[in-house]
């Protein structure tokens, strides 16, 4: 710590350069931030997917629908604490589709079964009283200016109702959940839907199931495919999180896109950092020469080198990591509208780790040349 | 003007020439530049290949009809008696008093996905012996032609590559529904590729739907036919469909995607690009610092100093070409035709397609390039324009 202030006057000895190089580091780490929300987006927040809840659908696909009387045997499964069915609506608001989960389902025990939606008990009275009613999450309210008590018209694409092509909801409720968790869908009661579909009565698209013993939840899932095996939908029971994670794969390897991406710019700012580092030594060669000769030892000038760069990289890393993990932590708002808007917390670590090891990586071969020179050479050279 | 030219010219093919003297810097700036246009290219070849997918399945002179206010075909439903007086509507081409056009279903079938190996919904349409007639572009290319009244079933070229479980002679067997892959089809790579066709009355059986299918292919006697053949049947009574042509139809699936693609790839490119200027910046000022002695003798010489500016811009653009080229081959090379699938969220199925690096993109990569350059030189070379001489030579 004693060599810190050296450190420092030697990373301003060019103010210009040093500004520079930070400026490009500070930029790929923002960068670093907006690619890792973008893919935690992507995956749809898969980590946070409820570890004891299960999902039945019909076993060719999702896209067909298992009879809502299924709903008593599934409850009569043992190991099946409570259970709900969902239909998936799909509509469209303001001649757009949709870019919002909308579905009918029982309000209240699908608020059960999801208590990380937080409903006020006023409004979800008011919900649960009202045939037309819809509850509607914080994220899809602010973005259209939804106020409770609004009347909502919904344009259908699957689901026709009785007359007309428009169904009519009122907002009792909204719902308001931690940074992680969805906070788009619009939710609806199935006996108003049902009522009212013209075709297609009776039939419900999944169910979400909650598990009273979560490492039950292979025995459940099976015993409840054996059940309807025989029945007219076959279906196919898995966890919630292998659902989530497989629908989100359906969009392709965004993993690996992510990797090569960040592989691209790490390596860029490498270079760009190693050359600053190879520039500033290259200048400093008779100083260096001058500060062996003052009896700095060979590792202490490694050190020293070394220092400078990972001071850089971590100064600028971890900063800018910093800021944008606050930002999007304590944001309000939900750029894009992505379903989920996390930094998550081992994004921010790989992070930190990057930022660490691009210092170490681009000041290295500098370092070591500046270790191996020997005075006499460092101060003939000019 | 000619001597000015001449000057400048001179100096900028100095300054590239002692470029080997200064080659540690270049290639930062020629790397970064080049990384940059890497992903530029890339990400955006990706909403091209899409794009290319999509628009090349459409024809201007064929239509889709569906029920109204359905986006795609997924949400769309039509019953049998409704698409026989769609098959009615005037504008139709005919082939031996034969109305061309086909009533089909349009559904999807969990498959595993051989990139991931987790299930992904692959689109079947169940079709009419017309469905064939209308789509000249589709051709079996193995195998042969699936006999309607059976569970024979076709796939695509690309289905087979990208999903699991449908290879020529292999069937799909559960108990709601059992398919036997017969043939292999060709259809000039566009959308129809990633399906698997089957007849749709086998379909039906197979999907509970009863008598009804999604959507009614039509071929027009001529484009021109469209707007008539439009308004007669959204004017008739019994039926609640909207028609459009089969082209437009497919390229507005094509925006949510394009859109998703540019907004993400421009961002990350603009990033990019913004570290990657730093980067050219930084070289510059290092070809500027190291060449300070000799830039201010040719200025003591005569040379003027808006000629020292061109040169250094010249050299910083040179550089950023060099990078805009190197960048746009790579990612033609790497990705250009890499086959993959996504879900096309308007029709919750996948689309499989190939990352398509088109000329257009090598040469907006390029621009991009020597944008960078430009903004990255341009600093620098004031500063060198700017130098005061006596001081300058005076300098090591």
């Amino acid at each position: 710590m004693k060599f810190f202030y050296l450190i420092w006057r030697s990373l301003m000895r060019r103010k210009f350069r040093a500004a520079f190089t930070f400026g490009c580091i500070v930029v790929s780490f923002v960068l670093f931030s907006y690619l890792t929300i973008v893919t935690t987006a992507f995956t749809l927040g898969v980590d946070f997917a409820g570890a004891n809840r299960l999902w039945l659908y019909d076993k060719v696909s999702i896209i067909q629908f298992v009879p809502v009387a299924y709903l008593n045997d599934i409850l009569k499964t043992p190991g099946v604490e409570a259970a709900t069915d969902c239909t998936w609506f799909g509509g469209s608001y303001q001649d757009k589709p949709n870019q919002f989960a909308v579905f009918a389902t029982d309000l209240d025990e699908y608020l059960k079964l999801y208590p990380e939606f937080k409903v006020p008990p006023d409004e979800l009275k008011a919900a649960l009283a009202d045939r037309q009613g819809a509850i509607v999450g914080r994220d899809t309210a602010t973005r259209y200016g939804w106020k409770i008590g609004d009347r909502i018209p919904l344009k259908a694409d699957i689901w026709m109702p009785a007359t007309g092509i428009t169904w009519y909801f009122n907002l009792d409720a909204i719902y308001d959940a931690s940074a992680e968790v969805d906070k788009t869908q619009f939710l609806f009661r199935y006996d108003y839907f049902d009522e009212n579909r013209k075709a297609g009565k009776g039939n419900v698209s999944w169910y979400v199931i909650k598990l009273s013993d979560p490492s039950q939840a292979a025995a459940v899932a099976a015993a409840l495919d054996d059940h309807f095996a025989n029945s007219q939908a076959e279906t196919k029971t898995a966890p919630e999180k292998a659902v989530i994670a497989d629908f989100a794969k359906q969009t392709g390897n965004i993993g690996l896109m992510l990797t090569l991406i960040l592989t691209v710019v790490f390596f860029i700012i490498l270079i760009v950092v190693a050359n600053t580092m190879a520039q500033s030594v290259r200048e400093r060669t008779s100083e260096i020469g001058v500060l062996k000769t003052l009896g700095f030892s060979d590792p202490i000038v490694l050190m020293l080198v070394l220092s400078e760069s990972v001071l850089l990289a971590v100064v600028g890393g971890w900063s800018t990591l910093a800021l944008m993990y606050i930002f999007v932590r304590h944001g309000s708002f939900n750029m894009a509208m992505l379903p989920v808007f996390v930094f998550k917390t081992s994004s921010l670590v790989l992070g930190l780790g990057l930022a660490l090891a691009l210092g170490v990586l681009a000041g290295i071969l500098p370092a070591v040349g500046a270790m191996r020179l020997k005075i006499t050479d460092a101060l003939r050279r000019n | 003007m000619f001597r000015w030219a001449r000057q400048t010219l001179t100096v900028t093919i100095l300054g590239v020439r002692t470029i080997p003297q200064r080659l540690g810097p270049s290639i930062v700036a020629v790397v970064g530049i080049a990384g940059v246009v890497v992903v530029f290219v890339s990400v955006l070849s990706i909403g091209e290949g899409f794009r290319a997918a999509l628009v090349g399945a459409g024809s201007p002179s064929r239509a889709i009809v569906m029920r109204n206010g359905s986006e795609s075909e997924m949400t769309s439903g039509l019953t049998g008696p409704e698409t026989d007086i769609i098959k009615q509507a005037p504008g139709l081409a005919h082939e031996n008093n034969v109305a061309m056009a086909a009533a089909e279903m349009y559904v999807v079938i969990d498959l595993n996905k051989r990139s991931t190996g987790t299930p992904a919904n692959v689109p079947i349409r169940g079709i009419e012996p017309e469905s064939l007639t209308i789509r000249p572009e589709v051709r079996v290319v193995q195998g042969r032609l699936l006999q309607f009244g059976t569970n024979e079933a076709i796939v695509g070229r690309a289905a087979v590559r990208q999903f699991e479980g449908i290879d020529l002679g292999s069937e799909y067997d559960t108990k709601q529904i059992s398919l036997k892959i017969v043939g292999i089809f060709d259809a000039n790579g566009s959308v129809a590729e990633s399906e698997i066709w089957c007849d749709a009355k086998t379909l039906q059986g197979a999907y509970r739907r009863g008598n009804s299918y999604q959507s009614v292919l039509a071929k027009l006697d001529s484009p021109a036919s469209f707007p008539a053949f439009k308004d007669w049947l959204t004017t008739n009574p019994q039926l609640n469909v909207s028609a459009h042509v089969e082209s437009d139809y497919y390229s507005a699936q094509t925006e949510v995607m394009t859109d998703l693609i540019h907004g993400v790839g421009y961002t990350i490119a603009f990033l990019m690009g913004i570290a990657a200027v730093f980067g050219a910046i930084l070289t510059m000022y290092t070809a500027v610092a190291t060449r300070t002695r000799e830039i201010a003798t040719l200025r003591a010489l005569g040379f003027n100093s808006w000629s020292v500016v061109v040169s250094v811009l010249g050299e910083s653009l040179a550089l950023a070409a060099v990078g805009g080229v190197g960048g746009g081959l790579l990612a033609y090379l790497c990705f250009n035709g890499y086959e993959t699938a996504t879900m096309n969220f308007q029709t919750f199925s996948q689309v499989a397609f190939a990352f398509a690096v088109t000329p257009s993109l090598l040469i907006q990569g390029l621009v991009y390039a020597l944008v960078m350059g430009l903004v990255g030189g341009f600093f620098p070379a004031l500063r060198a324009a700017r130098l005061p001489i006596a001081v300058a030579l005076r300098e090591l």
